[in-house]
């Protein structure tokens, strides 16, 4: 039994089997998240650190909730406050954070195989919160967690994911969820922000919002990310907002019992309209209470065998 | 094990003077099946159903940090507020006392009970912390390396305790 891994790096890095895994002990753990005292022992004396390399609110705090919820300590590190800002390099950081005996380090970095770079470096079980545009496997977890929750099963379900497929680590990580869950999964956005070769990944490619919401189970929005627009990607947010918004008319293609997903934050009236964010077909909300299940089961799962989490070994 | 039950269930009864404030919890998996059981056969004498809850105690085992496989987390589901409630905690077999110990904890940790009681279906001895059962079943004395398998009807099986010598 547990995940028979040191690290959660990627999606691509899982089996179904160990998704379905993680899914269920996020399921058990639920429970705890709507109890008066919201804590139970599993993790006590374990140290949990966040090291975060990019702003995130909701997923730092997040992780730190689930840490607390399973009584681990926590110690949250951001780059201004730290060494980097002295010229420390990732590693050496890690290294030090290790020699304090973290035993679970959570990190998010602009870069890349940021995640997997550290996990070789370290003895500690490394959680990737998001590596530049590479992948957010957390994020796609919950994600899977609340349409298996809302719909009963993922396998079959039509999935469509609206808006920067190219540059979106939730995206990625979502793709390699479904499909390995057996969920059929559509991409539609802009041509400039579909990467090249995405059928390999076993998706159908749409241009059009309309014609790819029909029939859909689940629409994941993705946020525009607002910041990348100075790459010309976009001839204008309201331009994007016409075609890519999803509206309470468009929704109206999908299945009747369709849910709106949204990884957040929020760009209301741009990618979707206040309205339908705020139906009863979005389970944005839900996404977010569900990510502290997910990320508290993760945490266990790591923790795994005492011999491997003992540091002193 | 029939026999022991219905006993178990007369004896709660008498010892609660009825079945007022009184629930059921079992502690996964076989006390899942005790105290539903334990609940059909008080609801058959006093026509009231009782509160049945299930208890799974993985986050709360003292071994987390040292044993080599990992336990899966099940669910707990117990869809009542148990405070000021008369807890009656349903184990299968009671041996060292660790795994209630658990339980104890557990329960506490979703509100304050006015009182919790222990029936188990076997005490095989061996306590390795100060803890007692009100209803016994059938006490079956063990040596400390042998092994008590419980065998259930819900699980295809035919109701049975086995004790295997290693």
């Amino acid at each position: 039994m547990g995940l028979q891994r040191k690290d959660l790096l990627t999606i691509a890095a899982l089996t179904a089997d160990e998704i379905q895994l993680i899914l269920t002990t996020a399921e058990s753990l639920k429970e705890v998240g709507g109890r008066d005292i919201k804590k139970v022992p599993a993790l006590r004396g374990k140290t949990v650190v966040n090291l975060f390399f990019e702003p995130s609110t909701r997923t730092r705090t997040s992780f730190e909730l689930a840490a607390k919820r399973l009584s681990a300590d926590v110690i949250n590190f951001s780059p201004s406050t730290s060494s980097m800002v002295k010229g420390e390099t990732l590693v050496d950081t890690a290294r030090n954070i290790e020699a304090m005996q973290a035993d679970i380090i959570v990190l998010r970095h602009s870069s890349p195989g940021a995640a997997e770079n550290l996990a070789r470096s370290v003895r500690s079980s490394v959680i990737n919160a998001g590596d530049g545009w590479h992948e957010h496997p957390t994020q796609a977890l919950l994600d899977v967690f609340t349409i298996k929750e809302k719909k009963g099963r993922v396998a079959g379900l039509l999935v469509v994911i609206v808006g920067d497929i190219a540059h979106s680590r939730v995206a990625h990580s979502n793709i390699l969820a479904l499909t390995k869950l057996g969920a059929e999964v559509r991409v539609v956005a802009p041509p400039t922000m579909i990467p090249l070769a995405l059928e390999h990944f076993g998706v159908t490619v749409f241009y059009h919002l309309d014609e790819a919401l029909i029939g859909a189970d689940v629409i994941i929005m993705l946020r525009l990310q607002r910041e990348r627009l100075g790459k010309a990607l976009l001839p204008s947010i309201r331009e994007y907002a016409n075609l890519y918004c999803l509206t309470p008319e468009r929704l109206k293609l999908a299945k009747a019992d369709a849910i709106v997903m949204h990884p957040g934050p929020l760009n209301r009236g741009v990618e979707i309209a206040p309205s339908v964010a705020d139906s009863a077909a979005a389970v944005i909300l839900d996404q977010v209470t569900n990510g502290v299940s997910v990320r508290m089961a993760l945490m266990y799962l790591l923790s795994g065998s005492g011999e491997r989490s003992t540091l002193n070994e | 094990m029939a026999r022991a039950l219905t006993r178990i269930s007369h004896e709660i009864l008498e010892r609660n003077k009825g079945i007022e404030g009184v629930a059921l919890v079992g502690i996964r998996t076989g006390g899942v099946f005790l105290a539903k059981r334990l609940a059909a056969r008080i609801q058959q004498i006093e026509k009231r159903d009782v509160p049945l809850g299930e208890l799974d105690i993985t986050l709360y085992r003292d071994d987390l940090s040292i044993r080599k496989d990992q336990p899966e987390i099940r669910k707990t589901t117990i869809p009542f507020h148990i405070s000021d409630l008369k807890i009656v905690l349903v184990d299968d077999v009671l041996f060292t006392g660790r795994t209630i110990r658990a339980a104890l904890d557990g329960l506490m940790d979703l509100g304050r009970p006015a009182e919790i009681q222990l029936a188990v279906l076997v005490d095989r001895g061996h306590r390795q912390l100060p803890i007692r059962a009100n209803y016994v079943g059938k006490s079956i004395p063990t040596a400390r390396e042998e092994n008590v398998q419980v065998f259930f009807e819900e699980l295809g099986q035919d109701d049975r305790v086995c004790i295997v010598t290693p």
